[in-house]
């Protein structure tokens, strides 16, 4: 296990006209278990196949505990890749399948044995020991495909590229449970990447938030969700995602449909663009208390009442919990400590309070 | 309330055509082999039953028996020589790029050249007086002559079905290797396979089915082969490259022997049914393992 630094990493494909990846500085830190959230498109597998060395970086270094591994093969950087579509060796058993990995190293034959009946037991696949692998669905296929990382006990990382594509929903919940369990017990070094914010959420001490080929965010879960340091993560992450509402700056204010909004500190009005950031779950709807909402529809998720509307032109949508009353002609007042200000799409400063 | 299945046996009129097309193309001239086959004639027309005589008589004989057997020699020598090469060169080609569609074309090549005219061709190249190969063979002090020696002849036949066939089976494995996913080469990478590892655990299992149709191809094609030896060395010297088809042609137009004849085509195309059924068994059962264990999705 180890930790992962990306020193000015950057990657362009031969002949295509922008990076892939930008320029970009990280430390990850060991036995961390990370997750790459992002759109599809945005360098999340670029990202990881530089780190695996299945792709050399067009730019900048990776090291793994200080070690610059940048010009060494996958096999000697020793990592482990579970792939999106679950990769078995067709003709071998799913006992062999797990060995595989130890028998290409030249492990002596009755370590192999020990390891891979650990690894069975820890993926619950015992009564499968000796089934051919390709009979297997595809959720246990994938657990094999985890357990060819697992057997081997040095390895510097395992990296998941959107592991549980193909799993059925109801098993994905699962898998992601004892993935959560194997980090805690080996405390491996884990990156995940996924597009899916439910899984990187659940997954991950650290979320990392890529769009267009860039970090845009680290950060715990809570943080994505609280203080979005772009407008992206902040549309990104929830359900809806934050309303981005364009506003002008008075010196320690912001300001939106005539109301002002105190912030934590003055901000400098040079930016060429503010916008005003709010969540719909800290938006409060009233009979007569604030600004006049326009409502433009109404959406029952069960729990929650979404409530789509307009605030002078500006689209808006606020939850509201199943059950309470929505007013007529409501009111929508902004839970004003939860209140970001984005300046040209980076968070420069947050509500204040009253 | 019921539900009236409406019976609609038009359909049937439809398969008439095919039914008949059929009859013409492949039963009836069949039957008539059949036909012959268990009589016997001296002319005018006149034929008398002779029940399984001609069967036995074929069976027994030595000529059968000697032809029979250079026959699945050369059957075996050429799987055993284009299959390994086919799947070698097809692991040497190119995956992308412009070479792809270089290598595809000069691979197809030697399947656009009429049966008769490779003979022709492989004649010619092989002749000791003119031919590029038999000319530079006896310059270079190299004792070759097809049309004497044994040896010579069997082997300018194995080179001539090797040149024009191994691409049949390089294309086949090659559109078996080009369809499996890199993610499993990157998987390997990540596994510290080998490269034997890699052809052994992830080809040669993905290529299987595409292989086995390549060995069927070529086993019955290289069994019934006729054109080719029959320009190149007509069954010589000797009889040393008369395989079954030379020698029913020779007994069927050459003799005129029609009642052996026919028996022993029957019997030839027994043979060939057999190997193919074992091949067809062989395939389904293949697939039969799969789908018996199997709730896998992929």
């Amino acid at each position: 296990m180890a930790s992962i630094q990306l020193q000015s990493l950057a990657h362009r494909y031969p002949s295509a006209p922008d990076y892939a990846l930008r320029s970009m500085q990280q430390t990850w830190s060991d036995g961390g278990a990370y997750a790459l959230l992002g759109p599809s498109g945005c360098g999340k597998t670029t990202l990881l196949n530089i780190i695996s060395g299945l792709l050399r970086p067009s730019e900048g270094r990776v090291l793994f505990d200080d070690i610059d591994v940048t010009d060494l093969t996958t096999e000697q950087r020793n990592i482990a890749q579970v792939f999106q579509f679950p990769v078995v060796y067709d003709t071998m058993t799913v006992a062999e399948n797990l060995a595989f990995p130890l028998h290409n190293r030249g492990i002596a034959r009755n370590e192999i044995e020990k390891r891979v009946a650990d690894a069975l037991q820890m993926l619950d696949l015992q009564d499968r020991a000796n089934d051919r692998a390709r009979s297997l669905t595809a959720d246990d296929k994938q657990k094999i495909s985890l357990g060819r990382g697992l057997v081997r006990t040095d390895v510097q990382a395992i990296l998941f590229d959107e592991p549980l594509t193909v799993i059925d929903p109801h098993l994905k919940w699962q898998l992601r449970t004892e993935l959560k369990k194997i980090h805690q017990r080996f405390q491996h070094t884990m990156i995940y990447v996924t597009h899916d914010q439910t899984e990187a959420l659940t997954f991950a001490d650290q979320v990392i938030v890529m769009y267009e080929g860039a970090v845009v965010q680290i950060g715990t879960p809570q943080q994505l969700f609280e203080t979005p340091e772009h407008t992206f993560v902040g549309r990104f992450i929830g359900s809806p995602g934050m309303n981005v509402l364009s506003c002008e700056v008075d010196g320690s204010d912001a300001v939106f449909a005539g109301k002002k909004f105190p912030l934590n500190k003055t901000v400098d009005a040079s930016a060429s663009r503010f916008e005003l950031g709010i969540r719909p779950e800290h938006i409060k709807l009233s009979a007569g208390d604030g600004m006049p909402l326009t409502v433009t529809a109404l959406e029952d998720v069960g729990r929650h009442v979404i409530v789509r509307g307009e605030i002078e032109g500006a689209a808006l949508s606020a939850l509201v919990k199943d059950g309470v009353a929505i007013p007529q002609n409501p009111y929508v007042s902004f839970d004003s400590v939860h209140v970001n200000l984005y300046a040209d799409d980076y968070r420069v400063a947050s509500g204040r309070g009253d | 309330m019921s539900i009236q299945k409406v019976q609609n046996n038009k359909a049937w009129f439809m398969v008439l055509p095919v039914l008949v097309l059929v009859a013409i193309s492949a039963i009836i001239p069949l039957m008539t082999v059949v036909n012959y086959s268990v009589q016997d004639t001296f002319g005018g027309n006149e034929f008398f039953w002779v029940g399984t005589e001609w069967f036995q008589e074929i069976l027994a004989s030595e000529r059968f028996h000697n032809a029979l057997l250079r026959t699945l020699l050369f059957s075996g020598l050429i799987l055993a020589i284009e299959i390994p090469l086919g799947i070698l060169i097809a692991l040497a080609m190119p995956k992308r790029g412009w070479g792809v569609s270089v290598c595809l074309v000069l691979m197809a090549l030697p399947l656009l050249i009429p049966w008769n005219v490779v003979g022709t061709i492989w004649q010619v190249f092989g002749r000791v007086d003119i031919g590029l190969l038999g000319h530079s063979l006896a310059s270079l002090g190299i004792d070759y002559n097809y049309t004497q020696n044994n040896l010579d002849a069997w082997l300018t036949l194995i080179l001539m079905d090797v040149w024009h066939w191994t691409s049949l089976v390089v294309l086949l494995c090659y559109s078996g290797l080009v369809s499996i996913p890199e993610v499993y080469y990157q998987a390997a990478r990540i596994d510290g396979a080998s490269r034997w590892a890699v052809f052994r655990f992830i080809q040669l299992p993905k290529i299987k089915r595409v292989l086995l149709i390549a060995v069927l191809l070529r086993f019955m094609d290289s069994f019934m082969i006729y054109t080719e030896p029959f320009v190149v060395t007509g069954g010589g010297p000797g009889n040393i490259t008369t395989f079954l088809s030379i020698d029913l042609v020779q007994m069927a137009v050459g003799q005129f022997d029609l009642g052996p004849a026919a028996a022993m085509s029957l019997i030839y195309f027994l043979i060939i049914l057999l190997v193919c059924w074992v091949f067809y068994t062989v395939m389904t059962s293949y697939d039969n393992d799969e789908q018996s264990n199997g709730g896998g999705a992929q």
